[in-house]
């Protein structure tokens, strides 16, 4: 699909001056937030052209107006486990900032010297070995850009709608540039045998995050990864080295990887037998359901925001697929009736988030707004009915359901099930 | 992933036709102490020869490089794996000596677990160990919103959980909590022991170790089947527009 296809209607330019501002409005008065830490700044002058500016950094940091920030849940459980929230209604374009990018731990995010950091590779190899990392970043390199999902994202939803905003509904998901050396050049230097059928990776943090993974996958498209969007990963996203498996689980993903273990079965571990299985109606539960099925969701306008006033907005979300490109996000603002093709942001890659946008006129009624995505192979997100009648709402995981925001006619979002 | 520029170096195939004379000076100073040295001799032809084709490119590799074509890594020790080499498979493979009962494991789970996750493994608030059999298909709705701390069904140990072994090998390397890693390996044996007794899949003085454990059948072992996916949302469908 041509994503310049859909010509959207343009506004006038008057009426633009006047959106442009009410939206700054509205975002002022939903921020409602607790005294920024600028508080204590100097205010910013008036006429910033008539002073001399602050220093130039070393290490840059955001304005200090800007505000957005990750939240961690589940509140009930210690600070070192859980997941930390991409608030990504305040995301702009595709990739993720760094600071930003959400992070899962289960063992706290573990302080490693790079320096004394080892990637053992061992198993059904011809020659077992040891690498430091600055060998590793002596070999030839890639940079992808591709998404991760945590297999538990939208997790809360499947019954009722629970959590208020995209970034609890949906905030499991980043999208970040990786570089670092191809997992199959490591596999063939230490000579993984011909009957090895699964590797067994193991993170460095105080749960040992193991996984095991095919060697089909392992061989094909993996990562060995250092670096994010530019620099070194950061400590909450694996520092020094992780697993980059594209349109996998985000568990699976590898951080803190210290060991890969090549070997002929999968060894069960707790990451994948008892978690990360789907329980259905039948009793039976669902095991290594890798792939992060295609997924879309709008940021704006989305839960806990609000609408300052009726006229022109830009309905803006995310969309992608763990079976590669994205071809086209339709947006409903009827809750589901009616369907108009959204403006996708080239250029699409496979697997990593593609931004869709579409011109959009509240006129002042409950709207209820959705967005559905079609991958490159046929696969159309489903609706949570569809997805509920099938595997009931025990299975946890894997939540790729077409969601829906409340517009409400005071112009308030709300998270509902239609 | 483009993997073509790298494909024609991943290989050593192209090396192999080479004498294996031209790299036996080359690695003269080579030493190998670790016990892994000899099944790594038999192979050195490749090895050597790629790294004197490096050593010819200006990348000199040190003594024993693991990567044939990029000169670089070492073989571990073999004390070197053993120390991360933990992760237990289903058939038990790698479980280390020693032993443990349930009766053994009561109160290393009183002082260690129990602070956690209940005397008996009944706390939610941290994940239910115990109970919840015949609650798969309880069609009860969530009571929070990680109804997976509680409520049913209940996915615990005894009604869930595939393999003791996944048991075994969790305890050992991430439990306690707050202190990963720092039960002894009888310790392992009889909490591991305890917590199955506390499910009803074994009796208290029965006997677990490196022998028994993976025979140990775990009451949901044949719970689980492959992946059904797209099982929904995957026809391509033409809608009114």
């Amino acid at each position: 699909m041509n994503p310049s296809a859909q010509q959207p209607e343009r506004p006038s330019p008057s009426r633009r001056r006047f959106i442009k501002h009410g939206i700054a409005l509205g975002a002022a008065l939903a921020a409602g937030r607790a005294a920024p830490a600028h508080a204590q700044l100097p205010p910013a002058p008036d006429d910033p052209s008539r002073v001399v500016g602050g220093p130039m950094l070393p290490y840059g940091e955001r304005s200090r107006f800007e505000e957005a920030l990750r939240e961690k849940g589940p509140p009930s459980m210690p600070d070192e486990w859980g997941g930390n929230f991409t608030p990504l209604g305040e995301m702009l374009g595709t990739i993720t900032p760094s600071a930003l990018h959400y992070e899962v731990c289960r063992g706290g995010v573990p302080t490693i010297d790079p320096k004394k950091h080892r990637l053992l590779i061992h198993g059904m190899v011809d020659r077992p070995l040891i690498l430091t990392i600055e060998e590793i970043r002596r070999l030839p390199s890639a940079s992808r850009i591709l998404f991760l999902e945590c297999a538990g994202n939208t997790r809360s939803e499947w019954a009722a709608p629970m959590a208020p905003s995209v970034q609890f509904t949906h905030g499991l998901t980043s999208c970040s540039e990786w570089t670092g050396v191809a997992l199959s050049l490591l596999l063939r230097e230490a000579g993984a045998r011909k009957n090895a059928s699964w590797i067994v990776a193991e993170g460095a943090d105080a749960t040992g995050n193991e996984r095991s993974i095919p060697m089909a996958k392992a061989m094909d498209d993996v990562l060995v990864a250092y670096g994010q969007n530019g620099e070194a990963l950061r400590p909450g996203n694996g520092y020094p080295l992780r697993l980059i498996v594209p349109g996998w689980e985000g568990n699976i993903n590898t951080k803190w990887l210290r060991r890969i273990k090549v070997v002929d079965s999968p060894y069960m571990t707790r990451m994948e037998s008892p978690d990360h299985t789907s329980l259905m109606p039948d009793g039976k539960a669902r095991q290594f359901l890798f792939v992060m099925e295609a997924k879309s969701v709008i940021t704006f306008p989305s839960g806990a925001q609000r609408l300052p006033g009726l006229g022109f907005y830009e309905i803006k979300g995310l969309a992608w697929s763990g079976r590669g490109l994205v071809r086209r996000v339709e947006v409903s603002a009827d809750g589901g009736k009616t369907w108009r093709d959204a403006k996708l942001q080239a250029p699409l890659l496979r697997f990593a988030h593609a931004r869709f946008r579409l011109d959009w006129r509240w006129d002042g009624r409950e709207a209820v707004l959705q967005s559905r995505c079609t991958d490159e192979t046929g696969y159309v997100q489903p609706t949570l009915a569809e997805l509920v009648k099938v595997r009931g709402v025990n299975t946890i995981y894997h939540n790729n359901a077409i969601q829906s925001w409340k517009v409400a006619a005071d112009g308030n979002v709300h998270n509902v099930h239609v | 992933m483009s993997t073509s520029s790298q494909s024609k170096w991943a290989s050593t195939a192209p090396f192999k036709h080479l004498p294996e004379s031209d790299g036996a000076g080359a690695s003269g100073a080579r030493t190998c102490a670790c016990s892994l040295s000899r099944p790594l001799r038999r192979r050195t032809p490749g090895v050597i020869v790629a790294g004197v084709l490096l050593l010819v490119a200006g990348f000199g590799p040190p003594a024993a490089a693991q990567l044939p074509t990029y000169g670089v890594g070492r073989p571990p020790t073999v004390e070197e794996v053993k120390a991360w080499d933990l992760t237990i498979p289903p058939d038990g493979q790698g479980l280390p000596e020693g032993s443990g009962t349930a009766a053994l494991g009561k109160p290393i789970y009183a002082g260690r677990c129990a602070s956690c996750h209940g005397d008996k493994g009944e706390d939610p608030k941290y994940r239910v160990l115990t109970g919840g059999r015949r609650t798969l298909t309880a069609a009860e709705l969530p009571k929070n919103v990680d109804w997976l701390l509680g409520g049913e069904p209940a996915l615990t140990i005894g009604s869930f959980w595939q393999y003791a072994t996944t048991l075994w090998s969790y305890i050992n390397r991430a439990q306690p909590f707050d202190e990963p890693g720092s039960l002894r390996a009888d310790e392992v044996y009889a909490v591991t022991a305890y917590l199955l007794y506390l499910n009803g899949v074994i009796g208290e003085n029965d006997v677990i170790d490196a022998k028994t454990l993976p025979r140990v059948k775990m009451p949901n072992r044949d719970g689980f089947v492959p992946d059904a996916r797209p099982d929904v949302g995957k026809t391509a469908r033409t809608r009114k527009r």
